[in-house]
Formats: C-alpha cells, structure tokens, sequence
C-alpha cells in the first residue's frame, strides 16, 4: 500500500521535473558558459542530448569541474570514444566523453576535434580512473594519443599490429592476405 | 630464471627475484574459468596475487567496423553477437539509438512486448551467470537446473524470433513480427513454475556454508571506487549505490512498470549474488507486469521510409512494393547527427553511440560494454587475494567475452 503510495509520488515528482529538466539543463549549460566561458567553445542541444565542444587544453580542467562541482556532479564517466571523420576533413579526430551523474542522472557529452597532424589530448585518468581502459581503446583504434596516461598500449589488437584499425582509411579487411602459417 | 624476449612490452614486467618468491603465471586464454578468452597475468607470491593484469581482444572481430560498412538495418545481426547471452538487449540498444535520430514513435504493444522480451533475456542471462559462478565455486548440481530454465526461456524466444542466441527480434521502428500464437500461455507456464525454481537455487546456495565462506569478504571494491572505475550495474548496486537505467533515464515504458532496484551494502561477491538472484525475482514482476499489458495492436511504427511494410501490403500495393524495394535496395537516411542511448543491460549500463552523416550507413558505432568497463576493476578487486578466490571474483563479474572484445 505505502508502495503504491511511493511509487505513484515518484511518478508524479518525475512528471513535475520533467519539463523542468530541460529547463535546468539550459539554465546549468549557461552558468557554465559564464564561469567556463573559454573551455565551453560550442553548445549544441539536439534528439534530447546536450553536447559541448572543448578545446584540448581545457578538457582536464573542465572535466574536475564537472566532477566536483555539487549542481553538475558528473561523477561516473560512462564512455569515452573516438571518431574519425574521413582522411579529407581537418579537424580529422573526435574524443566524445559521456558523463552521467549518480546524484542528478543527468547526462552530458564532451567533445573534443583534433587535426591528424597532432592528434594529443591530455588524460582524464586522474579524474575518473575507468578512463584508462577507454582512452587505451581510443589510442588503438584511432591513434589518439592521451599525454599522461599511465599505460598507453593497445588493447583489443595485439602490440604488433600496425596501423589504427577504425580509420576510414584503414581496410575493412585489413593489409595482411588471408594465411594459415 | 629470466625470460628474455624481445616481444614483450615492458609493462608486463617479469619479475626476477633470486629467491623465486613471485611467479608470473598466465591465467588464460584458455582456461574454464574465465568465462571466455580472457588472459589474466597473475605475479604470484604463494597463492596470493600481488598483481593481475587483464589480456583481452582475443575475440576481436571489428564489429564496430563492420557497422561502418552494413546500413542501419543490417547492423541488428551485428549487435546479436556482442554480449551473445542478452543479445535482445544488444538489439533493443541499438535499435533505440537508431530510432532517437529519426525521431520515430513506436507503438503501444511493441513497446509492451520489448519490455517483455528485454526482462526474459535477462533472467536467461543471469541463469548462465548463476550456473558458471557456481560451478565455478563447486556446485555442479546449480549449474545443470540454471540451464535447464535457460532452456525454457530460450524455447520462448526461439518461438517469438526464430533464434535462441542471435534473436535479431527488434526492427528499427518496432518488432520483426506478432508474438506467436500461444506464446502468452507458455510464458504464463514459465512464469508460474519459476519462482519455485528461484526458491530452489536459494536452497542450494544462499545457506551453503561452503558457498558463503567462499563469497563473503572476498573482492571488496567500494562504492566511491566503483563509480570512479565506471562499474554499474548488479556489482555496482552490491556495493550500494542503487542506479539502474530502468530508473534514472528510463525507456520503452519502464517507468510505467512497478518493480524494486535491489541494493546490498557489504561491496563483496556475496553481495552481487544476492543483488542478481533478487534481480531474477524482480525481473519475473515485470514480465507478469507486460503479459498483463498485452493489447492487441500494430507492432511496427508507421514510417513508411523506415518500416517494411507487411508482406500482403508488399504484394498488392505499388507504393508498398516501391518502399519495400527502397529499404532493403537503398536503406534509408538518417539525419546527421549524434546519439548515446543507454539502457540496463543484465551486466550494466549498456550504451550505444551511433554518429550519422545523413547517409544509409552509419558514420561511426560505438558500444558502451559494461563487461568491459566492469573488468578493468578487476586488478583492483583481486590484488591481495588468493587464485581461487579470483576465479569468484570473475564470476560476480558477470563478464561476456564478446561484449568485452567486440
């Protein structure tokens, strides 16, 4: 009975913030332009989603605020992944970083551009430690270097594989001819 | 004794100690326990571990290469293979991400039915994972009953999608087709004997003195540690932090199903158990839950540009047979932009990010795997440990190879 009671107050308290959610997460976004104006570079809101352009040397910096910060509490980093956009186009490399709140469960996706010709980020391992496995994957298949990662080796291929496999440029069947020895 | 090779990157370092006081042992790939192909490197002192150091990608297969390469719709079978004991929720992932860049509605009983469906993979999930877990610790009799009401569920799903491991059930925009004739009756049967089944594993389990003593204390990770190493959910919610995505950013409808996130506060393997076995309970709430929804109705949305239509419409109707013709010719545009959608998996918060230029084929996927953000706290939880209390500690895991590897 008093479930019922919980559950229907749980639903209601979330029918009343729903409208409120896009309002907070607009009201958040332009309180961190205003304090962050230069790690904020492009604000874009699209399919229900919020996503910040950063530059490379603000993203450590903007990722501890994020983290710390009581109203954005973006303590779980839930993925980090990279994405290439075709050897043509410069900037050629993305990093998104997916953060989620356990307090707010608010979502938020960072994003960093970077030309081919200097493909570095700094790590947020020193933030959120799961980044170290992501930007490990990051590195292997994009060869996106993380400055300061304790252990930037690849993962899922094996340490002599040469080339970044997830680049457009990069074979879906790769180089090696099919053999048994 | 040095091993000297000039193969080995240096982070694997050999230990060379005079007295041979340290052993660096490989666990793996091959090995019963592990669950899949996975390499652990184990620096030994005695039957301590001192360090562990995880080895994977020996499933390897490009799949979010693959994605590149196929249009939207192709790229289903794909995510059947990833985590291949909940590949209905690889699916729904997918599909939902898909759905969210074109913005489609879907339709009631779909929605019911995917529900249904996602909740019946994962009590079939955690039946491998009770059987291996234990059988892992000793208990050889769990394991045979777990997948004998495997068997059951996968008889359902078999009936519904024509696959018991690679389903492919969800479409973007809806379902493959209708559930069965006489599929309700038979999910009602399983659903009857099941909690019985539960109350069955309890008994062998839950007051074992043996199992208890192998699960209790044994890989400790807390749960400030747990959230900064990105683990969610069952080993999240046994360390106490009740997140589950059905929850915190629901989707097809969970918010309207009535069902408790079950949360143990003492960080162990024994806590995740208990956590998953009142998972599997919760789970058969909410399947009752979606029997009891199910109204007949549409199963596909109505987008024409996106849904095949039915095979009669196909076969009478010019503008049916254009579409039809167009969407497995051509595929069909997604408009450009950029989508991670999560949703609960049965070993976490499994998340999909689908990047579309505006063309039939996506520009770039990404799953999210939580087997595999869970095993990079791995070493955390194992170091100072004992071997056999790793082989427990890989076990609560819940650690699919494929969804690890991709």
């Amino acid at each position: 009975m008093s479930k019922d009671i919980e559950r229907e107050q749980a639903i209601a308290e979330q029918a009343a913030t729903e409208p409120l959610k896009d309002q907070a997460g607009s009201q958040l976004i332009s309180a961190l332009q205003a304090t962050h104006a230069d790690a904020v570079s492009e604000v874009i809101q699209a399919f229900g989603e919020i996503t910040i352009i950063v530059p490379r040397e603000h993203i450590v910096e903007l990722c501890e605020y994020l983290k710390t910060k009581p109203e954005f509490n973006f303590n779980l980093l839930a993925d980090i992944c990279g994405a290439d956009r075709g050897p043509e186009e410069d900037p050629r490399f993305e990093v998104n970083y997916h953060l989620f709140s356990t307090t707010k469960f608010h979502r938020l996706r960072l994003k960093v551009v970077l030309s081919e010709e200097d493909a570095r980020v700094p790590t947020v391992t020193g933030v959120w430690r799961t980044a170290n496995w992501h930007e490990r994957e990051t590195f292997d298949m994009f060869g996106v270097r993380f400055d300061g990662h304790p252990d930037l080796r690849r993962i899922l291929l094996p340490d002599d594989w040469q080339g970044h496999a997830l680049r457009k440029d990069f074979p879906l069947r790769g180089y090696e001819p099919y053999s048994l020895s | 004794m040095s091993v000297s090779s000039t193969n080995i990157p240096p982070q694997f370092e050999v230990v060379d100690q005079p007295l041979d006081t340290q052993m660096t042992i490989s666990m793996g790939p091959q090995h019963p326990s592990t669950h899949g192909v996975l390499r652990l490197e184990l620096v030994l002192d005695g039957e301590m571990v001192v360090k562990c150091t995880p080895d994977i990608g020996y499933l390897h297969t490009g799949m979010e290469k693959l994605f590149e390469y196929k249009k939207y719709q192709q790229g289903i079978v794909i995510t059947d293979r990833m985590d291949y004991l909940n590949p209905l929720g690889n699916n729904l992932c997918y599909v939902m991400a898909v759905e969210k860049l074109l913005g489609i509605e879907i339709p009631e009983r779909a929605q019911v039915i995917r529900v249904l469906m996602c909740e019946l993979q994962r009590i079939a999930s955690h039946m491998v994972w009770l059987g291996t877990h234990a059988l892992d610790i000793g208990a050889m009799t769990v394991f045979f009953y777990a997948f004998r009401e495997r068997e059951k569920i996968l008889n359902l799903i078999e009936a519904a999608s024509g696959g018991r491991m690679t389903p492919s059930y969800f479409r973007i925009g809806g379902l493959m087709m209708d559930l069965p004739a006489g599929f309700e009756r038979r999910t009602q049967q399983f659903i009857d004997k099941f909690p019985k089944a539960v109350d069955e594993f309890e008994t062998l389990l839950s007051g074992n003195r043996i199992f208890q003593t192998r699960t209790q204390g044994v890989g400790i990770i807390t749960a400030d540690d747990a959230i900064d190493m990105g683990v969610t959910g069952p080993c999240l919610r046994g360390s106490g932090v009740a997140i589950d995505v059905r929850r915190t950013n629901p989707y097809t409808g969970y918010e309207t199903y009535d069902f408790e996130i079950p949360v143990e506060q003492s960080c162990d393997v024994w806590a995740r158990y208990v956590v998953r076995m009142r998972e599997l309970r919760e789970s058969l709430k909410i399947v009752r839950q979606a029997l009891g929804r199910l109204k007949p109705g549409p199963v596909k949305a109505d987008a024409p540009k996106v849904v095949l239509p039915d095979r009669e419409a196909m076969k009478t109707h010019m503008d049916a047979l254009i579409h039809h013709f167009l969407i497995v010719a051509e595929g069909f545009n997604v408009p450009a932009g950029e989508v991670y959608h999560p949703i609960e998996g049965s070993k976490g918060e499994l998340g999909c990010y689908v990047k579309s230029d505006g063309g039939p084929k996506p520009a770039r996927v990404h799953f999210r795997g939580p087997s595999f953000v869970n095993l990079a706290a791995l070493p955390h939880m194992s170091e100072g440990e004992m071997v056999a209390d790793v082989v427990a500690i890989i076990g609560s895991l819940d650690i699919v190879l494929g969804e690890i590897d991709r």
